[in-house]
């Protein structure tokens, strides 16, 4: 007897390769295990209007470039005439559109669709950025320093002094000297400077809330300071500190948010509607940038891609088979013709696929009736079996058509030589066994057939075996063990029922 | 209960059809010895070499231009049989047991032109009954002239004993016995009655009918209890000695008894059926695990023999089931 343990040992290998497999991917990809699953993805669209003055204009937006808890999944711009490309320059993405002339008001879009991504962390910046040096008028300059010497009197870190500035600024009833450099200056652009003057790199950056359905929106400014390494986000209007879940960084680095020339009084506004788009779309839409991607069958022409769709399904056809003949002792005509005749169902659809198949093979029968009286050698007899199987399906779609059923166009996915092949089978095993067992093979392969297509029509098997061609290790190892199954068949628990009766 | 459970299968020690592939004819059985029994021709050259009897070889059909020629090859017999040399379970077999002008008298009575016996060569030269399909060749051969001590017990069609040698040891016999049903073939899912035989004496000890117990032919109406096959001791050892001949370990073989040549040997298979259990009312599993067991396998058939009738004999003389059956 051959040693069990390394044909066990292959069995669970294959197993655990197959779920590891599909389980590291499922991860990795986001692939998601079940079909139809949708995620939420946000579609922003900014809106740029400005008035161009019959001269060559040239706008740029500066688009948001991986925004914390966010991913870009898909952009696109629509501008009529325009040329539009995406310019990176120093980590930085904008849009530039461009036309030789326009007049009059001018109205451009950029749509994005950004997905959920919950927490990513975000990398230190390569070179630490420095404080700026800030210019002060005079009056100013002492202004703020005063207010920083009162801010900084009350903290003890980069954070707490930016809150303290914060609230400083924030009072209902300002001092004196917030109240004069705010005349001058916006809230968030007065604390940056404040905080640059105190020695802490800080940038102003626009983000946007994204609330579904939301309308002619604009961005709302946050100031960001550089301290242990990364960028720490503060409301400037509250304090408080930390990015907010639904808000989308859009402009944080770079010099401003539009420039436009060649045209004035620009404006950028923001539409926003919450969407959903199947997970597996987004898992594709990644499979390039990640290492499996490389590997996977997304990689292939579509075309093939449905080839493979198909072809996919055949393995677990088989262990249909291999259920039914070891596990239940179901006879059917011919090992795999089962198989093939449920991926014919799987094009023709179920009901159209018994009924012209059970048509074509009784008529076959019936014509092969007479064949066998011609004394024709055999494989001229199923030459001309596949000739008559071929008319009686041209007469089948005709008729078919001129009815209104189009299941004759259908019908051409049947395998003409294993279709041919089957009527002479049967006609034999009618000629030696009787109509009896004809039926029950008949039977029996047709029913294999269809237990097979139900098991390969089914939405969550198709999207396994497809997005998931590992899984078919583990289905492989299935009928390894199957193949060793010892016990007694389904059907032979009837078969010997009297021997136990009598014992 | 329509039903048995899979545990009383089990103490009965019935081999389901998975066990015997796996566990028996995957593990007795080299693929590469297949051919041997596969293929009726050479056995039967084989068999000429370990002088066991078969029925004699009339003529063989290769060609199929040899065909228009099988006329005169077989004129000279009023009775032969044309078989595929590599058919299975019976298929493919014509019976001609005689004449009637230019046609042919099928065993069943029936009358077939030389075309119909013609297309049947062409049929077995195309592959139609071999297994897998593969071109094949025709053999004719002398039909057999049963013992008329089997009168009653076949309708038509000559009965056939089959057992099945594992190892060398016969572990289970079986009479098989054409009805009107079987259309005079000796199938039991075809509804040929199958007779249990005592692996001791050659004796009835159950016969079945389509999985049901019988006790009378169903044609003939002879007390099937009757039964005790003669030279059952030769016919035990000329089944042992197929195991010599093709060292397969678990082959079934079918047996005639010849009204002159005494036991004769069919074919073998090396894929034998599960029925034989039916027949007996017994399975074959605590035989087969018996003979897996021996310390010391006997080499010779004879010893082969006397064992087996020993190990797997009834103890005395019981009343055959078949008597008190329903």
């Amino acid at each position: 007897m051959m040693s069990r343990v390394p044909f066990y040992t292959i069995v669970v290998l294959l197993i655990l390769a197959g779920l590891g497999l599909a389980i590291s991917r499922h991860i990795q990809m986001e692939i998601p295990f079940l079909p139809g699953e949708e995620r939420p993805v946000w579609l922003v669209e900014a809106r740029i209007d400005f008035n161009a003055r019959n001269e060559p204009v040239l706008v740029s937006m500066d688009l948001p470039d991986s925004p914390p808890g966010f991913r870009l999944f898909t952009e696109q711009a629509a501008s009529p005439g325009y040329g539009f490309s995406v310019i990176r320059h120093d980590g930085n993405r904008r849009g530039e559109w461009s036309i030789r002339r326009a007049v009059g008001p001018q109205t451009l879009y950029y749509k994005a669709q950004f997905l959920q991504a919950g927490d990513i962390e975000e990398l230190p910046e390569q070179t630490p950025p420095l404080a700026q040096p800030v210019d002060w008028d005079e009056p100013q300059s002492t202004a703020a320093t005063q207010l920083l010497a009162q801010a900084s009197q009350r903290s003890s870190t980069p954070e707490s002094l930016t809150r303290e500035l914060i609230k400083l600024l924030n009072q209902p009833e300002p001092g004196q000297n917030a109240a004069l450099l705010l005349s001058n200056h916006s809230e968030a652009d007065l604390l940056v400077k404040l905080l640059n003057q105190a020695g802490l790199p800080a940038r102003e950056s626009q983000g946007l809330y994204l609330e579904d359905a939301r309308r002619r929106q604009s961005l709302s400014s946050f100031v960001e300071i550089y301290a242990d390494e990364r960028w720490l986000v503060f409301d400037p209007k509250t304090g408080e500190q930390g990015l907010p879940d639904n808000v989308l960084m859009w402009h944080r680095q770079g010099m401003s948010l539009l420039d436009v020339t060649g045209g004035s009084g620009s404006n950028v506004s923001f539409s926003i509607i919450r969407q959903t788009v199947p997970a597996l779309q987004l898992a594709r839409a990644q499979a390039e940038e990640h290492g499996f991607g490389q590997f996977s069958i997304y990689q292939l022409p579509i075309e093939e891609q449905s080839m493979f769709k198909l072809l996919l399904l055949l393995p677990l056809g088989a262990a249909v088979v291999v259920l039914m003949r070891i596990i239940v002792g179901i006879k059917t005509s011919g090992t795999f013709m089962p198989v093939l005749i449920a991926v014919a169902f799987l094009q023709t659809s179920l009901l159209p696929g018994i009924v012209s198949f059970v048509t074509v093979v009784a008529l076959g029968l019936l014509l092969r009736g007479y064949l066998s009286r011609l004394n024709l050698l055999l494989v001229a007899r199923i030459a001309t079996l596949v000739i008559l199987v071929v008319f009686i399906i041209a007469i089948m779609s005709i008729v078919g058509y001129q009815l209104g059923f189009n299941t004759g166009m259908t019908i051409t996915f049947f395998p003409m030589i294993i279709m041919a092949w089957t009527i002479e089978r049967m006609s034999i095993l009618w000629e030696e066994d009787g109509p009896k067992e004809v039926l029950k093979q008949g039977g029996g392969s047709l029913l294999v057939a269809i237990l097979a297509f139900l098991a390969m029509e089914s939405k969550l098997v198709s999207h396994l075996t497809f997005n998931f061609p590992e899984l078919h290790l583990v289905l492989l190892a299935m009928i390894l063990l199957m193949g060793q199954y010892k016990g007694y068949k389904l059907t032979e628990l009837k078969r010997f029922k009297a021997m136990v009766d009598r014992t | 209960m329509k039903w048995a459970s899979p545990f009383a299968l089990k103490r009965a020690g019935i081999l389901g059809m998975n066990r015997r592939n796996v566990a028996y004819i995957g593990q007795y059985n080299k693929r590469s010895l297949y051919p041997l029994v596969d293929n009726k021709l050479k056995t039967k050259l084989l068999a000429e070499k370990y002088q066991v009897t078969v029925p004699r070889l009339l003529g063989t059909v290769v060609q199929q231009h040899e065909i228009e020629h099988v006329a005169e090859l077989v004129t000279n017999y009023a009775s032969f049989a044309i078989k595929p040399a590599k058919g299975s379970g019976g298929k493919g077999i014509l019976v001609i047991t005689g004449r009637q002008g230019d046609d042919y008298v099928k065993a069943s009575g029936s009358v077939i032109t030389q075309e119909d016996v013609k297309r049947h060569m062409t049929n077995i030269l195309a592959g139609l009954y071999s297994l897998g399909g593969k071109p094949d060749v025709v053999i004719i051969e002398e039909l057999i002239e049963f013992d008329d001590r089997f009168d009653g017990f076949s309708f038509q069609g000559v009965p056939d004993i089959r057992i099945i040698i594992f190892q060398g040891y016969p572990v289970m016999a079986m009479l098989r016995c054409a009805t009107r049903a079987s259309d005079g073939k000796a199938n039991l899912h075809q509804g040929a009655v199958g007779v249990g035989l005592d692996i001791a004496t050659g004796r009835c000890l159950n016969a079945v009918q389509f999985g049901e117990v019988v006790s009378h032919h169903p044609d003939t109406n002879r007390a099937l209890n009757e039964i005790k096959i003669p030279y059952w001791t030769e016919m035990l050892e000329l089944a042992a000695t197929c195991y010599d001949m093709t060292d397969l370990g678990y082959i079934g073989t079918d047996l005639v008894l010849d009204k002159n040549k005494g036991p004769l040997l069919l074919e073998l298979n090396a894929r034998p059926g599960l029925s034989i259990q039916v027949a007996n009312g017994c399975g074959l599993l605590p035989r087969l695990r018996h003979i897996e067991k021996l310390k010391r396998r006997h080499s010779s058939a004879k010893e082969r023999v006397l064992y087996a009738m020993d190990a797997f004999g009834l103890p005395d003389e019981l009343p055959p089931v078949g008597q008190t059956g329903s």
